[in-house]
């Protein structure tokens, strides 16, 4: 009896040790992300304004705006996932519904994985070869975009075929029972239930795509041009590219700084905006999944 | 005529052989009855008639299975329309994410019909026939989620019934559901046998009883009988039958 109440106070201990372990780290999680926003919002949004969002850049980039480098990020991210999320999807859809398991399924998988897994300064080095000079686009938003796609493309294929493994497959049986083709089952019933996870690809890629700086540096990033892209052709800045420039090799780095802050926190606010954007979307269709 | 017919039929996945040599000859108008424990090959025996098997990778079919007197493994046979005369209902509801008036349109929809009065006129009698029509025709145009998991049930055969098949699978249709669904589909099994050929898979042995003409008792992927309900449920020939149906293994 004595020992039974001994081993019971022994796991309850036991349990409560380990519930404590995981809560401190889960909480210091939360801290870490919380230092390094704080420190940022702290130390940026004093320089944060409206002209600072609208302007170009002055005085060697030490005072004015960052206007033309958040445009030149939003075209950047917009045009890789142009590239990345078509081909993606299709993909993935190719990959889950079509290709039976085999040998050749497992090669194109480790290939998908072994992309995700290539540093991104060899896909600068990869687009800057291909996409600059053996195409002739030259450093252009294009070429940046087609690259930066090429390094989101693991994150949304890997997303994709994720959400087309979650369908019930009784779903698709249903549909191809009614007579209907492997086409109409994936267009009508699958992917239209798989949407609002595919929609979670495109997240995680924008904030991947969004924040990269080594396969931009030599396919589009300029660092310093004071008017905006006016076509695809053009060289445009960007966010994190600028943010390299003004913190090593800015005309006055020390008197930067405060700008060097601010175009972090400007950073990460489209990306926090551009994951509301998406969860947002994210919900709306899954409820319009429900009702059609 | 037999409305369907398996000669000699075994099947495999990969190299474990799922059934063995089954011979079965089911008439029109009839309900067949496939019991025996988990993982005697009834279901894949069921999902033979449309070909819902083809969906695995590494399977291989000996024997032949007619529907009609055709062989649906055979040369020429297109299995889209083959599936459009053989409708499926499965364990779990599983209606789509649809309305509950676009699940019933589908099969129609996929099959090219696109005359709005025609579908509308099918989706009603299909609903009906399913003697669901009167719980659901004020809110037609409402997620078929909204419905519970028996009018779920319902209308997935009312579904698999729009397109008009001769024959209906059922694989377990009632597992997922209690009792007072169960008799109202059980009922509806009986109704509907006027009209097509039913054949069921059933863990549920009374249920085999109330709605079948015929059972046939698998085990470990081989027909071991097939006769009259009422003769193997009261009188059954082989020692093995008598066993099952008794409880005394299973």
């Amino acid at each position: 009896m004595i020992n039974e109440i001994k081993i019971t106070k022994r796991k309850k201990r036991n349990q409560a040790i380990a519930f404590w372990i995981f809560r401190l780290l889960s909480y210091s999680i939360v801290a870490i992300l919380f230092i390094i926003l704080s420190f940022i919002v702290y130390k940026g949004a004093s320089v944060i304004n409206w002209g600072f969002i609208t302007k170009m850049p002055e005085e060697g980039m030490t005072k004015g705006g960052i206007y033309p480098a958040i445009i030149g990020t939003l075209c950047l991210v917009a045009g890789s996932m142009v590239f990345a999320f078509p081909v993606g999807v299709l993909a993935a859809i190719y990959m889950n519904e079509y290709v039976k398991d085999g040998i050749a399924k497992k090669i194109i998988k480790q290939m998908t994985n072994n992309l995700a897994g290539i540093p991104s300064i060899v896909f600068g080095l990869f687009g800057m070869s291909l996409f600059v000079n053996k195409l002739h686009f030259g450093d252009s938003i294009l070429a940046g975009s087609l690259t930066l796609g090429l390094l989101a493309l693991p994150v949304v294929i890997r997303t994709t075929e994720e959400a087309l493994k979650a369908v019930d497959n009784t779903f698709r049986q249903a549909s191809l029972g009614l007579g209907a083709s492997k086409w109409q089952t994936t267009s009508k019933v699958v992917l239209p239930i798989a949407f609002p996870n595919i929609i979670t690809g495109l997240i995680l890629s924008i904030g991947r795509v969004s924040g990269e700086t080594a396969p931009i540096l030599f396919t589009v990033a300029a660092y310093f041009l004071p008017k905006l892209p006016t076509s695809i052709f053009d060289q445009a800045m960007a966010l994190p590219y600028h943010l390299y420039v003004i913190s090593t090799s800015g005309t006055n780095i020390e008197e930067s700084r405060p700008i060097a802050y601010g175009t972090a926190l400007v950073l990460i606010i489209i990306v926090l905006i551009a994951n509301l954007l998406a969860n947002g979307l994210r919900k709306y269709f899954g409820k319009k999944v429900k009702m059609n | 005529m037999y409305k369907i017919e398996s000669k000699n039929v075994d099947f495999y996945y990969g190299p474990s052989q799922a059934l063995k040599n089954i011979n079965i000859a089911i008439r029109s108008n009839t309900v067949t009855a496939l019991i025996g424990p988990s993982g005697c090959g009834k279901s894949t025996y069921l999902r033979l008639f449309n070909r819902m098997n083809d969906l695995i990778d590494d399977i291989k079919i000996i024997g032949q299975v007619m529907i009609d007197g055709e062989d649906i493994y055979g040369k020429g046979i297109n299995v889209d329309s083959l599936r459009k005369n053989v409708g499926m209902v499965f364990q779990k509801p599983n209606p789509f994410p649809k309305t509950i008036f676009e699940n019933v349109a589908y099969g129609l929809r996929v099959n090219g019909i696109k005359d709005k009065k025609f579908i509308e006129e099918r989706v009603e009698t299909s609903i009906k026939q399913v003697v669901l029509w009167d719980e659901v025709k004020d809110k037609l145009k409402k997620s078929a989620f909204e419905l519970s998991g028996g009018q779920q049930q319902r209308l997935c055969i009312a579904r698999a019934l729009a397109i008009q098949p001769s024959v209906i699978l059922m694989d377990e249709p009632t597992s997922a559901l209690d009792p007072i669904s169960t008799a109202k589909v059980e009922e509806l099994i009986y109704e509907l046998k006027a009209k097509y050929t039913i054949v069921i898979v059933t863990h549920n042995m009374q249920q085999a009883g109330r709605v079948s003409d015929r059972t046939a008792f698998f085990y470990l992927g081989e027909l071991v009988e097939y006769d009259e309900t009422k003769k193997l449920f009261t009188n059954p020939k082989q020692e093995r039958t008598q066993n099952y149906i008794t409880g005394r293994f299973g």
